[in-house]
């Protein structure tokens, strides 16, 4: 048993008897980056020096009596759209090629309050477009589970990394799955808080209505310590919440006697794929074996939540996007005037699927089709938010597929971009209506690729999504698997 | 043909915070370049606005200061254009929903009182500035930006096109700017920049109701531009409709130098500004009692303080109209009189003496070596008949070098006034007897030379008996 | 056919990009292919609805008017692509 397939809680507690070392500990699971990282490709950077510094210390700390946090000494990852000073932050695009940012994010800061060890930044969907992380400029991440698998996206790294052990814990971004499907795609477990539960400052926004940083794990134990530490009110976040935040691990407790778990029967439709709905009708008699309530709801306006979230998001990501343009940071490309200037640049730099996007948001906003399309998908994106509301009269949470497949192949669906966005139709509805959602392991396909269960939650709920989670995870075992890397092919 | 000039003007202030709209970076005039910058001001991948609660408060008082509706529900829009000395390459302002609207200001005219109408009052945020490296933004090949006042609150005051020529114009930017002093938002240093006009204007023949083509031209900041520029434009527009051509609406720049306008005329002209709320900042919401505090907590404004001093102290419609024309003025003018001294000398003394010797040596009414309350001392002196008033040009004149008071000044230059009868008869019997032609003159019937025995007196008194006496005592000795 | 080759570049231009003349037949399609879909909102009854832009009922955020250290200027400028004398320099602003 190596030390890196452990979750933080268990090493946490190994260091504190000081069955191990920080040092230790990094160093093995450097060594697992060293073994895997040539087939999954899960990082963009890796600041290996810095590690062992940050383990150092923790030992010494250790060694002098004094007391340590949860993720004190425990190796981690970031989402490259995350900033950290210092260290540089691309969000896998050309444009960012060498920016430093010379600022940390909310969330960066409260992570290093806790002396964690940051193994480095890790692979994505270019500015966090897309479902696969195909669209990173840099290389395509591999599925630890089939390494020519997708491992979803856009936090494809983060949640490829935690898999295969070349990271304990992880942070990544959500704006209409980002963290659910790779979570799911990946057998590790994924949380989108609410929208405002986390502080947005620093997360390079996409769609700034849409986005939350929240935490990729092994398990909902570890998700719930990491939320405990990335969540709160930001006095530099204007949409942040101030609603207090409970101690999340407080839910830690196995138990959802009489809960109401609401099955949507727009997510269970016919044509579906069979693994997805063979395993997760099987957790739902699972959950209901262990004392829930299953309710039959309807969310009428599920149809529409992709074609409301991908004007809402491009409109969003086209006005967020145009800073990109040579001036006063990030990569320049000459031109003979400024205008020229700024579209070689950003001509040159963006990708594909941040172009597209790009245009079709500005084509939403543009004069003339602002009506009908931004302002319709608006009044429509709140049609889907009553329809949660009204479910959770009668509900304490929801539970349908994290996503319509399981990973798919590397290069299947990158020619053919509205099919990829159709991939988003089990998670973009929370995003428009800001609620918490989880992904745990369920279960696997046929070619024993993960399949993810979503949880989803009441606005600033998220104690009742990990109570379900958790009560779930405790009874089967899939959390605890992790794959056999170089091994089974679809 | 006989046009008439429509006239509307968009005027952005500076709010005179201390830190900018949206993060705490100092808005203070005159840093080195982009030393007063952050990341959120700078527009780097990941921030986000937080509103300066004070922004919104100077915000609210314009509004009412302007006579305008306060919306309850406000919110902010972003405004995409790409320019280099806008980082994010949209400005956060506000578009649908702005913080005022539906007001107006009274300007006084030759023909009168007129109302110039305020469509609305929006808050936004400044761009950076930038440095050509050639003459002009046209004969440049690169520019220097600097992003110092990249951020600095700003709020639009967008009037209804009421105004027919460049003098109304003049007099509607004066009084707006006038107001905003009052209520103490802006420092309206128009060299600072503080301050700035974009001038709309368009023809129609005289009589009709529609509106013409207009030429904008933007940045106008000094108000003798506001006047040139506009009637340049007015002419030069007024030539070509009359040649029979077309007007091409388009933003012109004003040359000073040259005296002329310019079309600024890009590859860009019509700008999709493809407005959106600003996701990143939540709606302000301010409740009716909210906006009854910030009423009653206005100071006294200009039209309001003008009608005062009419009616209290008599004072014309003129002068009063001079004396609150500025903030700093009227408040030197209350402090003069404070304690007693005459209003409608205070007034004179203000415009005539003050004035001339401040713009003799370019300096502002709070840079005045002659403090109001010196000033007034010195006039309570006039009215006790303590020095005469041609005395008391000397005693002013004194003060303008030296700190001392007026009374300090009057006894150390022995320029008390002669009143005392016995003293200056004694002097009129001299005079008298030392001067025979002019009596003989007076006497034979030219009245007028009274004045050379007068001048007489005077001169032996140093200047001191008090004209009016001297003229009653020679006269009753001459003619008896 | 809802967008034209010549509507895609004005939404290009729009965006600041130049599309290589080989690519512009694919972008158009699948903006096509995009608004095809999207048009399912069109069926959508949204007379009296409200558009939604927050989805937390939060308002009145504010800071105080107190000044807070500014970014040192080297640190300001250190991604900077060009620069000149505590300045970012760019090209010709207006071309003829």
């Amino acid at each position: 048993m190596r030390l890196y397939e452990q979750p933080a809680h268990v090493l946490h507690d190994m260091l504190v008897n000081k069955e191990i070392t920080s040092v230790e500990l990094t160093k093995d699971v450097l060594a697992r980056i060293d073994e895997v990282e040539g087939d999954v490709k899960a990082y963009l950077t890796i600041t290996r020096d810095e590690a062992l510094k940050q383990a150092a210390a923790v030992d010494e700390k250790i060694g002098r009596g004094e007391s340590i946090s949860f993720l004190e000494g425990i190796p981690g990852a970031i989402k490259d759209n995350i900033c950290t000073k210092g260290v540089k932050t691309t969000c896998a695009s050309k444009i960012l090629e060498h920016f430093v940012p010379p600022y940390d994010a909310t969330v960066t800061e409260k992570i290093q309050a806790e002396h964690p060890v940051i193994l480095g930044k890790t692979n994505m969907d270019e500015f966090a477009m897309g479902g696969s992380t195909e669209n990173s400029a840099y290389h395509p991440t591999c599925n630890p589970w089939n390494t020519q698998c997708v491992p979803g996206g856009s936090s494809g790294g983060s949640a490829a990394a935690v898999a295969a052990g070349t990271a304990i814990w992880a942070l990544g971004s959500d704006t209409g799955g980002s963290i659910r499907q790779p979570a799911s795609f990946c057998g590790v477990v994924g949380m989108k808080p609410t929208y405002g539960r986390v502080s947005r400052y620093g997360l390079v926004a996409y769609a700034s209505s849409l986005d939350q940083i929240g935490p990729i794990a092994r398990d909902v134990t570890d998700c719930a310590h990491l939320l405990n530490i990335i969540a709160g009110h930001d006095e530099h976040d204007s949409t942040s919440s101030a609603v207090a935040v409970p101690d999340f691990t407080k839910s830690l407790v196995a138990d959802v006697k009489g809960l109401k778990v609401g099955i949507p029967k727009e997510f269970f439709v016919k044509g579906m794929d069979a693994d997805v709905e063979k395993t997760v009708r099987a957790a739902v008699k699972q959950l209901e074996a262990l004392g829930a309530e299953i309710v039959d709801i309807s969310l009428p306006h599920t149809e529409y939540a992709i074609s409301s979230y991908y004007l809402i998001a491009p409109a969003e990501a086209a006005t967020n996007l145009e800073r990109y343009d040579g001036v006063s940071y990030g990569e320049r490309v000459d031109g003979s005037g400024i205008v020229e200037m700024m579209t070689n640049t950003r001509s040159a730099k963006f990708g594909e699927e941040v172009k597209r996007r790009i245009m079709i948001g500005n084509y939403a906003l543009s004069a003339g089709y602002y009506d009908a399309y931004y302002l319709k998908a608006l009044k429509v994106r709140r049609l889907v938010k009553e329809d949660y509301d009204k479910a959770f009269e009668k509900v304490d949470v929801i539970v349908a597929p994290t996503a319509p497949t399981p990973a798919f192949k590397i290069g299947e669906m990158i020619s053919d971009p509205l099919k990829m966005y159709l991939q988003d139709v089990c998670t973009v509805p929370l995003n428009l209506a800001g609620l918490p959602g989880i992904s745990v392991p369920c279960g696997y396909s046929s070619s024993h690729m993960p399949i993810g269960l979503q949880i989803i939650g009441k606005a600033l709920d998220e104690a009742t999504v990990l109570r379900a989670a958790y009560t779930y995870e405790q009874s089967q075992t899939f959390s605890k698997e992790m794959p056999e890397l170089g091994g089974k092919k679809a | 043909m006989s046009y008439e000039a429509v006239i509307g003007l968009e005027i952005h202030s500076e709010l005179k915070t201390k830190t900018k709209i949206f993060c705490g970076c100092a808005t203070a005039f005159g840093a080195e370049q982009n030393t007063h910058v952050c990341p959120v001001c700078l527009g780097l991948p990941g921030v986000l606005p937080v509103i300066n609660k004070r922004v919104v408060e100077f915000a609210i008082k314009a509004g009412l200061a302007l006579n305008c509706t306060i919306n309850k529900f406000s919110k902010f829009d972003r405004k995409n254009y790409y320019y280099p000395d806008l980082p994010k390459n949209f400005q956060t302002s506000q578009y649908d929903l702005p913080i005022a609207e539906h007001g107006y200001v009274d300007i006084d005219t030759e023909k009168g009182r007129k109302r110039i109408r305020i469509t609305r009052i929006h808050m936004e945020e400044d761009a950076g500035k930038l440095v050509h490296s050639g003459n002009t933004i046209k004969d440049s090949d690169s520019s220097n930006v600097d992003y110092n006042r990249t951020g600095v609150p700003l709020i639009e005051i967008v009037s209804e096109p009421d105004m027919a020529t460049p003098q109304e114009a003049r007099a509607y930017m004066e009084k707006v700017k006038s107001i905003l002093e009052y209520i103490d938002v802006s420092n309206c240093r128009m060299e600072e920049g503080n301050l700035r006009a974009d001038l709309n204007v368009s023809l129609r023949p005289e009589g009709t109701e529609t509106l013409g083509t207009k030429a904008e031209m933007k940045n106008i900041n000094s108000f003798k531009a506001v006047e040139d520029a506009l009637s340049y434009e007015i002419e030069r527009q007024e030539e070509i409709l009359e040649d029979g051509g077309h007007i091409v609406q388009e933003t012109r720049t004003w040359d000073p130098d040259k005296g002329i306008t310019l079309s600024m005329r890009t590859k860009e002209e019509a700008h999709d500004y493809r407005y959106m709320p600003e996701p990143d900042l939540v709606p302000i919401v301010t409740t009716d009692e909210e906006i009854d505090a910030y009423r009653k907590n206005l100071p006294e404004l200009p039209d309001a303080r003008q009608k005062r001093l009419e009616d209290t102290y008599g004072l014309s419609s003129y002068d009063a109209g001079i004396i609150t024309a500025s903030r700093q003025m009227a408040e030197y003018f209350d402090a003069v009189i404070a304690d007693g001294a005459d209003a409608k000398l205070a007034a004179n003394w203000m415009m005539g003496d003050l004035a001339k010797n401040l713009n003799a040596e370019g300096k502002t009414i709070e840079e005045s070596p002659v403090d109001a309350k010196r000033l007034g001392q010195m006039i309570v002196l006039i009215s006790k008949g303590t020095i005469s008033s041609k005395i008391a040009k000397k005693v002013f004149t004194e003060m303008w070098t030296s700190p001392d008071a007026p009374e300090k000044i009057v006894k150390d230059k022995g320029l008390v006034q002669i009143t005392d009868t016995k003293a200056i008869e004694a002097i009129v019997d001299a005079v008298i007897a030392a001067n025979p032609k002019p009596v003989e003159d007076y006497k034979a019937g030219n009245k007028k030379a009274i004045g050379a025995l007068v001048g007489q007196v005077m001169k032996q008194s140093k200047g001191k008996a008090n004209p009016g006496m001297v003229n009653k005592l020679l006269a009753a000795k001459l003619d008896a | 056919m809802k967008v034209t080759e010549k509507d895609m570049e004005n939404v290009a231009v729009l965006s600041r990009l130049s599309i290589p003349e080989g690519e512009k037949g694919k972008y158009t399609q699948q903006l096509n292919e995009f608004l095809d879909y999207v048009d399912n909102l069109s069926g959508v009854p949204t007379e009296n609805i409200q558009p939604m832009a927050h989805v937390l009922p939060i308002k009145n955020v504010f800071r105080e008017d107190v000044v807070k250290p500014s970014l040192d200027r080297e640190l300001a400028l250190s991604n900077a692509p060009l620069k000149e004398d505590g300045y970012f320099k760019v090209p010709k602003i207006i071309e003829d």
